[in-house]
């Protein structure tokens, strides 16, 4: 039981980290513009919000928790938007190629937290690992009483509050998608630039708000990683890369819809936390139950081109630039 | 003559060097049905698309209802109460008809699908549509779509509508269909603009014809004064010769025996039963059928690209060494180098056999790029045969590098034309090979296929207009249903005939 407890929880926390950059990616991918940034503009959400709460709390004599979220949450959606922006522009004005200017972004966003966390870490002197309590455990503080309720309150009510955020997010975006015209509207540009633009559809303003909001978003997976999954420190081992990948890889789970985000991002914790739960592991054999999302992805993709469903195809314009006097 | 709706006054547009239209002045008048008449390329769709809002012209001046307007983007048509259907359908496939038609358009009672659907079904009832609001894009037929198309631009509240090419892709009695809407709407008080190149078409449905040629506004006639040669003359600026020729067959040689054919396609239907027939050098064996009647499958069966039924049998004669091959279960690739061509325009031209990204020389190459000796292609070759297409066919392109996609559609089909019959075969398969190309370059294509059969080469020619068939055809073999209800001498074969064994077989109806 013990084990089921700690494993549920541990997919919990992943879950949400990755749950953040799927529910942004699908957003954007709805828009047709294909982003392999995520990794990239997580790192930009986590690092902003960081600093962000590392300059309030070390300036401020009793940093206020509300202020402190609000503020770790501002900046990292912030920071992630800015970096989403960076994207539209190279690939909806100037056309860039989609794939390489994601892929550029991961890299750049990496670099560019790495450099900014470890200056920080360089900041904070003796300790030589920053930390921001205040604002670390205002994100992961529970909600009182109910997460004294027994199994019950370990399994569903012992985490933070962007763990609900990201569930309530993924349910209005998936509401947003079917629902409403702007959602309509959105998915038709990414299905049909062309039928948009003859619809009378501003196809670029639609991109862009769509490219920045979802790159906002993936980088509250970015900020919650930093406050509450390593719990307001900062690590230079690359591991919100590796998050951001797996995000990028529960789009084509959820077939792009994010209400299969939720369940789905679960799924992938468990599946990557499993070998801490088998018993008997080597170092080795640990590596191959890593893998299992990536497999459980591929699996997905095979089911769903064989069934050969429209439904769950990506968007039909997905990747291509858009420019209406191209013939 | 009632009031101009719309009036252009010289109006420019040009796509870097190329001037798709040059000082065109022109009217269009409320309540009538004007024909927009020119050949591929004449700039019809770019002079339209500047009305509709994609294009915005380098200069000139636009006036609707008598107010100069400035159409930056298709919301400022739809202000001025212009639509335009598209002849490339711009609907999303996963969307049901109904999100479809809503798409872009805010509305005051907020997001209500329901009521979208009734609306639909509204205007379906005034005008004669059919179509069910809640039915998906990709589960559409191509008439369907284009249903869609215009209830589409009618619920937007278009008083002016311009279809382009409306009726490429539909069958005749699709067509007959549309211009009962057509005077429908035009009864209901709307203008209607119908761009094409089939002149019979313009002679049944429009009041007025105007006619581009090479960009530039020629004139505008009273339908009822005009006759097809007059049209033709103006549109292609000479006077054409619409008889098309048919030398007689000599020395008729044996080239393909086809017995038995059957095959299932990939719903599991069978798409083709028990067809026999035999083709010969030195005449064209003509293929008539209501479109998706086996048509494609047999062509595909020939050139191996098809999976047929066990007891099915192709025998192929060679020119070169005289003995019998038998083309079931060769490659694609194989059957090709024995001298069988196929030839196939799909409903987008690109589709098949074209790479739309690269130029026309680069295309040529598709299919013999495995010949020569070195690792390195000879790219000679292939850049000669496309300025010789380039120059037979009049392809109107910048220059043989630049990508077939920029091309018109019709240019586009010149060159995969041309490319197959530059291949010299024996047999030779052409499919569609003039759908949506205007009367110069159909019959330029009769001519080039009348050449080969000349040359001694077995043409096999599947068309959907009765009247050419009949015209160009030694022989016409009558599909229905995916079975043979005939063959006929085209020299003698009725027109009522045809068309009666295209829907019956052995006397029964087809279902």
């Amino acid at each position: 039981m013990q084990g089921f407890i700690s494993l549920f929880q541990a997919a919990v926390f992943f879950g949400t980290v990755i749950m953040f950059g799927c529910v942004g990616e699908i957003i954007t991918e709805k828009a047709g513009n294909l982003n392999l940034g995520v990794p990239g503009i997580m790192y930009l959400g986590g690092i902003s919000s960081l600093v962000a709460v590392f300059i309030y709390e070390g300036n401020t004599e009793s940093p206020s928790p509300v202020i402190c979220v609000l503020l770790a949450m501002t900046a990292s959606f912030a920071g992630a938007a800015i970096g989403g922006l960076i994207y539209a522009f190279l690939t909806i004005t100037l056309r860039a190629n989609q794939n390489v200017t994601g892929l550029a972004l991961s890299i750049f966003g990496s670099g560019v937290a790495n450099f900014f966390g470890g200056s920080l870490n360089t900041l904070a002197g003796r300790f030589e690992q920053i930390s921001v309590p205040v604002t670390s455990a205002a994100f992961r503080r529970n909600i009182p009483f109910l997460a004294d309720l027994g199994v019950v309150g370990k399994l569903f009510f012992s985490y933070g509050f962007m763990v609900y955020l990201a569930i309530i997010l993924a349910v209005l975006v998936q509401l947003f998608m079917d629902r409403t015209a702007a959602g309509l509207n959105l998915r038709t540009v990414g299905e049909n630039p062309q039928a948009a633009d003859a619809a009378g559809i501003n196809v670029t303003a639609n991109k862009y708000f769509a490219i920045c909001i979802g790159s906002g978003i993936c980088g509250f997976g970015g900020g919650y990683y930093v406050m509450d999954y390593i719990k307001g420190t900062w690590a230079n081992d690359g591991s919100i890369e590796k998050l951001g990948w797996l995000a990028v890889a529960l789009v084509i789970f959820a077939t792009w819809k994010a209400k299969n985000a939720i369940w789905g991002a679960y799924l992938f914790g468990v599946l990557y936390w499993m070998y801490l739960y088998i018993p008997g592991l080597t170092r080795a054999s640990q590596e191959i139950f890593k893998m299992l999302p990536y497999v459980v992805t591929i699996i997905v993709l095979v089911f769903t081109s064989l069934t050969n469903s429209r439904e769950k195809q990506p968007p039909a314009a997905l990747g291509q630039p858009y420019f209406r006097e191209d013939r | 003559m009632s009031e101009a709706v719309i009036s252009l006054r010289n109006v420019t547009k040009s796509f870097g060097d190329v001037l798709a239209n040059d000082n065109v002045s022109m009217d269009i008048y409320k309540g009538e049905i004007l024909s927009l008449l020119g050949e591929n390329g004449s700039g019809k769709t770019t002079l339209m698309n500047m009305l509709s809002g994609i294009y915005y012209p380098d200069h000139g001046t636009i006036t609707v209802g008598g107010k100069e307007v400035n159409i930056r983007d298709p919301k400022d048509a739809f202000a001025c109460g212009i639509g335009m259907v598209h002849q490339h359908f711009k609907l999303v496939d996963v969307f049901s008809a109904a999100q479809n038609v809503v798409v872009g358009i805010k509305r005051k009672d907020g997001f209500d699908l329901r009521a979208v659907s009734q609306e639909i079904r509204k205007i379906c009832d005034k005008y004669g549509f059919v179509m069910d609001p809640e039915k998906k894009v990709y589960d559409m037929s191509v008439s369907e779509k284009q249903t869609l198309e215009i209830i589409k631009v009618i619920y937007r509240g278009a008083d002016i509508l311009i279809l382009d090419e409306p009726t490429a892709v539909l069958t005749p009695q699709e067509t007959e269909r549309l211009f009962d809407v057509v005077r429908n709407m035009k009864k209901d008080g709307k203008t209607v603009v119908i761009i094409t190149h089939k002149l019979h078409e313009v002679l049944a449905i429009s009041d007025r014809v105007a006619i581009l040629r090479k960009g530039a506004y020629i004139d505008a006639v009273a339908t009822r004064d005009a006759t097809q040669e007059k049209l033709t003359e103006m549109m292609v600026g000479e006077k054409v010769e619409l008889n098309i020729d048919r030398p007689e067959v000599k020395d008729k040689k044996l080239r393909l025996k086809v017995e038995h054919l059957s095959c299932y396609n990939t719903d599991g239907l069978q798409v083709l039963n028990d067809v026999s027939f035999d083709a010969y050098g030195g005449e064209i064996l003509g293929i008539a059928g209501v479109s998706g009647n086996g048509q494609k499958e047999l062509l595909e069966s020939v050139a191996g690209l098809q999976n047929t039924m066990p007891g099915s049998r192709i025998s192929y004669y060679s020119p070169e060494d005289g003995k019998e091959h038998e083309l079931l279960g060769l490659t694609p690739k194989k059957i090709r180098q024995l001298g069988v061509h196929l030839s196939f325009v799909p409903e987008d031209r690109l589709g098949m056999g074209l790479v739309g990204s690269m130029g026309m020389s680069e295309n040529m190459m598709l299919k013999d790029y495995s010949e020569g000796h070195s690792i390195f292609t000879d790219k000679k070759k292939p850049k000669a045969l496309a300025e010789q297409i380039l120059k037979d066919l009049k392809v109107v392109t910048p220059g043989i590098s630049t990508p077939v996609r920029r091309l018109s559609g019709g240019n586009v089909q010149k060159v995969l034309v041309g490319r197959e019959i530059a291949a010299s075969p024996a047999v030779l398969m052409t499919a569609y090979a003039v759908r949506g190309l205007d009367i110069n370059t159909s019959y330029t294509i009769y001519r080039l296929l009348n050449e080969q059969k000349s040359a001694g080469v077995a043409v096999i020619y599947v068309g959907e207009d009765l009247d050419v068939l009949m015209e160009l055809c030694d022989r016409i073999l009558v599909l229905c249903g995916g079975r043979v209800s005939g063959i006929l001498d085209g020299r003698t074969a009725r027109k009522e005939e045809i068309g009666r064994m295209m829907t019956t077989y052995a006397g029964k109806e087809n279902s």
